[in-house]
């Protein structure tokens, strides 16, 4: 294996921890290293593609010691990472001038990323645990970084609710070592293979889908979003919708359901009810808001839903065929999980850049209220054009991202006799057409009002960001178009999760 | 916030320097003994505390300027991941105990052993020392904002 592993933590560690020494009078230079970072790591993850590989820290030999493994699964997220980190953090460049403390902000933002990449990197449920508190942290100082009251209420609200869902996942943590005597989760899978899930073993599924469902966003632990992602800077809003609640909660989630406790009927239909509830319940509340961050924010709470959806149907039809399953089923439970995995990355970029987009809007209009808004269209050209973009990318109008991983997912549904659930996945996606003709009515088009006559638009870094991020949602629909993209970047993610318990033995070989 | 009265002073000034060195004492011989870079970190920091205490607040501030402790802060986290980054360098593992591996192998229970072990507990009391003392400053400096609302 080429690249060492920690390499994708100690960039992003390192690098923030150097810079605060700056301070005020070097702003600009610590905003260039921080660029620096996220770009290399951008071209590392993109040289991790394709690779696998189990690191052991400090040469110390699994079970003993930390392990960090690279797979099909990490190296799709990491990648997703560093393309919404890499234009979050151009986007601040500029954006995050109206702020004071520019350097601290960089700092946690680059912690933030450090444990991001630490969750999908380690192979080891307790640092798994560690990252993700990492990556928690940071987000709560970062949602409060305006440190205006209403600001400081919702990372409150956020870091109450998300401390939540951290005490679960260590009490589970804490059962599953109880039970198997071990915390590396390739030595857990094996165990719970060899002798089966016993009482403790299930409460700490349980625990474990609460609290990474705490951390995800899904439906009934849903509170904390819509008041936390509105009121975080424009860059940290995408990063927390565009990236942090999938690699926190849907990662975390799928890699310990499908690699760690082996899915069941059960669980699979529970993740599938969670995310059609996700997906409807968040549209229909999303439908009525009148600020521009917070209708996006609940539209990530429906968009999840798709993600989490896509993942327990090919979870369920995995473990209702069990283990004497047919091509054909193995066939459906892979197109189903493609579709949610890609859904997963289509929402990163076309969320992030929405959100992007408000940033941008807001800083030009100094509102978030759709109602104080309107005609920006001549005034924002590039902000409305990429707008526009990642809008029929969200709804699902044919050549964009979004409506291949909506397309596979019905499909998927069909083909293995859910029509129920493919008429929902269509409903919902009318749902989001409606929400998204609302952005465009009251943003872009109808009268200028009087007091935003004089806007100008923010170019230089901001436009840079946004236009990378508008190019990849209307390029991404090639992932699952041209074959060799395909195998090597979705399926072998996909091969990741309907491997299941097989995990572990792949891990102890390589 | 002047202080408290003569007596506290006048024992704090005595006590400070033995707390001070029993927590650089902690730190140095962490891989030894019970105790280690955390443990010896928050003895740093409770020998401000106690100067806060007995003092007040602008006297410890005069004596470690929040800046200061910042950037120590800082540099604590920073060496502790240098010492990895070291171990790849050096020994081509992520974390690798280099100096132990290949430099320095000691004896031991001896004070110069375990590699680079000392030095990490080092980095870590920095870090700990340096950040619980800025919690507790921070957290002194701030009041409840009863400005204009009634209690909620």
């Amino acid at each position: 294996m080429s690249i060492p592993l920690p390499v994708f933590i100690a960039i992003p560690l390192v690098t923030a921890f150097v810079l605060p020494i700056f301070g005020k009078k070097g702003k600009d230079a610590a905003t260039v290293l921080a660029n620096l970072a996220t770009i290399s790591l951008l071209v590392l993850a993109v040289a991790s593609i394709g690779q696998s590989g189990v690191y052991e820290i400090g040469k110390w030999s699994i079970p003993l010691g930390i392990n960090l493994v690279l797979d099909g699964l990490s190296s799709l997220l990491l990648l997703a990472i560093s393309v919404v980190a890499s234009a979050a953090m151009l986007f601040s460049a500029r954006y995050m001038e109206q702020y004071t403390a520019k350097a601290k902000y960089l700092s946690l933002f680059l912690l933030m990323v450090a444990g991001m990449n630490g969750v999908v990197l380690s192979g080891d449920i307790f640092n798994l645990f560690v990252f993700l508190e990492i990556a928690s942290l940071a987000s709560y100082a970062l949602v409060g970084f305006g440190c205006e009251h209403e600001e400081l209420e919702a990372s409150f609200k956020y870091m109450v609710l998300g401390s939540i869902g951290s005490i679960f996942i260590l009490f589970a943590v804490a059962l599953v070592y109880g039970n198997t005597g071990s915390l590396n989760m390739a030595y857990i899978g094996k165990a719970i293979r060899d002798s089966g899930l016993n009482a403790g073993l299930s409460f700490a599924m349980a625990l474990f889908v609460v609290g990474f469902g705490l951390k995800a966003a899904l439906m009934p632990f849903h509170a904390w979003l819509p008041d936390a992602h509105p009121s975080a800077p424009a860059p940290i809003s995408a990063m927390l919708s565009g990236i942090l609640i999938k690699t926190l909660g849907i990662y975390a989630l799928a890699r310990v359901v499908f690699n760690v406790f082996g899915v069941s009927v059960s669980i699979g239909w529970l993740l599938v009810v969670l995310g059609l509830l996700s997906m409807v319940a968040g549209a229909f509340l999303a439908i009525g808001q009148g600020d521009f961050k917070r209708l996006l924010a609940y539209s990530s709470i429906s968009q999840i839903g798709y993600v989490v959806l896509g993942i327990g149907l090919g979870g369920l039809i995995l473990a209702r065929a069990g283990n004497n399953i047919s091509t054909e089923q193995l066939g459906w439970a892979s197109l189903a999980i493609l579709g949610g995995l890609f859904h997963l990355v289509n929402h990163a970029v076309y969320k992030s850049l929405l959100f992007l987009t408000s940033g941008s809007v807001q800083m030009s209009t100094g509102t978030r209220q759709l109602k104080q808004m309107g005609g920006l269209a001549e005034k924002l050209p590039f902000t409305r054009a990429t707008c526009t973009l990642a809008s029929a990318s969200i709804v699902g109008i044919p050549p964009f991202s979004g409506f291949w991983s909506k397309l596979i997912l019905v499909v998927a549904a069909v083909q293995a006799g859910f029509y129920w659930i493919a008429a929902i996945i269509v409903f919902v996606s009318l749902c989001t057409l409606i929400m998204y003709l609302k952005v465009q009515r009251y943003v872009f088009l109808g009268e200028l009002p009087e007091n935003l006559q004089q806007i100008k638009e923010n170019r230089g870094s901001m436009l840079v960001a946004m236009v990378f991020l508008a190019c990849l949602c209307a390029l991404m629909g090639l992932l699952v178009l041209v074959p060799c993209l395909k195998q090597s970047i979705l399926e072998p993610a996909v091969k990741v999760l309907t491997d299941g318990l097989e995990y572990s033995a792949i891990v102890m070989k390589m | 916030m002047k202080g408290m009265t003569i007596i506290v002073k006048t024992i704090s000034s005595w006590v400070k320097v033995l707390i001070f060195l029993f927590g650089i004492y902690i730190i140095l011989f962490g891989h030894l003994t019970p105790g280690g870079g955390f443990a010896g970190g928050v003895i740093l920091a409770s020998c401000y505390v106690l100067l806060m205490l007995a003092f007040g607040r602008e006297y410890v501030e005069k004596n470690l300027p929040l800046p200061v402790a910042s950037k120590l802060d800082c540099l604590g986290a920073f060496l502790f991941a240098l010492i990895a980054v070291l171990g790849l360098v050096f020994g081509g593992t992520f974390f690798l105990n280099f100096l132990y591996q290949k430099y320095l192998p000691g004896e031991a229970l001896e004070l110069v052993s375990a590699g680079t072990i000392p030095l990490s507990n080092i980095a870590i009391g920095l870090k700990v020392g340096a950040s619980l003392f800025l919690v507790i400053l921070v957290l002194s400096m701030f009041r409840p904002d009863m400005s204009g609302k009634k209690e909620e």
